[in-house]
């Protein structure tokens, strides 16, 4: 549907029951891979809603004292320990491959195919560091007796929250940086210029599919932004 | 050719300087929120800091990397309105949790 078609068209609530009630498309101008797309991210919204709420509820109602995240996360620069330290870097670290992809959906649609290429390369190198510093997190927090049943600091509910809620966002991270590579592979290949037909697919490569991974790669920012709220700042 | 020229058109992108921004903003706005621990606030002031971070954070995201605040009515409803299911259940959880607490004190502590 062209801009022309899409600018003629209703806004706002009476735009929504038109498109609703047109007997034909209900979201104009979205391809559909990108509406299946939204369709999935809501689900996993629920997902992560649920283990945010189960943390809650049990992190509310445990009568023992809840481990001070300040501290437990805490990292030592020469002798100082400073609170939540590698955290704050791995906030910073997401924004910024958040940016990147911005960036490079904003490329990818005026066909500026080497800038687009890099900043998706940029954007897996960010969550490849992302999923670094989470495995050496993962681990100093092992070897300090942290485990789903019992830890040094606090309520034993502690371990199991968060090598779940941490361990389901990592892979998510995980499966965005393979997609990221793979497509900064086709990118620089030109495969979204030459309509090229991908693997596993027989329709034509697109630019709108860069937009796609996009909203996937934003979504794990966004999981991160609450699971800095409530996890770590609490 | 001269088709997916006119999808492109259809799907135009944005002037970079509101990209730009609003990465700044996220960044500012996530050092807000490490200052809120850095600084140790506690009680009320700490947790309406966090959660004020936390929606600007995840709106900005939304609206503009997201791209929701360009798209039309029918999909950002969509996606929006089950965010209440959401909300039912934290408040149900709520209420649960209050009450785990306060059966677990009286039988731990005050012996039924």
């Amino acid at each position: 549907m062209s801009e022309n078609t899409l600018n003629n068209l209703p806004g706002g609530f009476k735009g929504m029951s038109e498109d609703m009630g047109s007997d034909q498309t209900a979201f104009k101008g979205v391809q559909w891979g990108k509406v299946m797309m939204w369709i999935f991210l809501l689900s996993d919204t629920f997902v992560f809603s649920c283990f945010l709420i189960s943390y809650m509820k049990g992190r509310a109602s445990t009568v023992v004292d809840w481990p001070n995240t300040s501290q437990v996360f805490s990292l030592h620069v020469g002798d100082v320990p400073v609170p939540l330290l590698l955290i704050a870097i791995m906030t910073f670290v997401l924004i910024t491959s958040s940016g990147t992809m911005a960036l490079a959906v904003k490329y990818g649609y005026e066909r500026n195919r080497k800038m687009c290429a890099w900043l998706i390369l940029a954007t897996a190198i960010g969550g490849l560091t992302f999923v670094g510093m989470q495995a050496f997190e993962w681990s100093k927090l092992i070897h300090e007796g942290v485990r789903p049943w019992e830890n040094p600091f606090g309520a034993k509910q502690f371990g199991s929250f968060f090598f779940m809620i941490t361990g389901f966002h990592g892979t998510h991270v995980s499966i965005g940086v393979i997609f990221l590579f793979i497509f900064a592979r086709k990118t620089f290949r030109g495969d979204f210029d030459t309509g090229k037909r991908g693997f596993f697919t027989t329709m034509k490569s697109d630019y709108v599919a860069i937009e796609i991974l996009g909203l996937y790669w934003h979504f794990v920012d966004l999981v991160w932004v609450f699971i800095f709220a409530f996890f770590y700042l609490w | 050719m001269d088709e997916t020229q006119n999808k492109e058109q259809a799907t135009s992108t944005h002037k970079i300087g509101i990209y730009l921004w609003i990465w700044g903003l996220l960044f500012v706005l996530s050092f807000f929120s490490y200052m809120v621990d850095w600084y140790a606030f506690q009680g009320l002031l700490r947790w309406s800091l966090i959660l004020t971070f936390m929606f600007l954070k995840a709106g900005l995201i939304m609206a503009f990397f997201m791209h929701l605040f360009w798209e039309r009515y029918a999909l950002v409803n969509v996606l929006l309105w089950p965010m209440t299911a959401i909300a039912c259940f934290i408040v149900l959880m709520v209420a649960e949790a209050e009450y785990t607490v306060f059966t677990r004190a009286l039988y731990f502590f005050v012996g039924g």
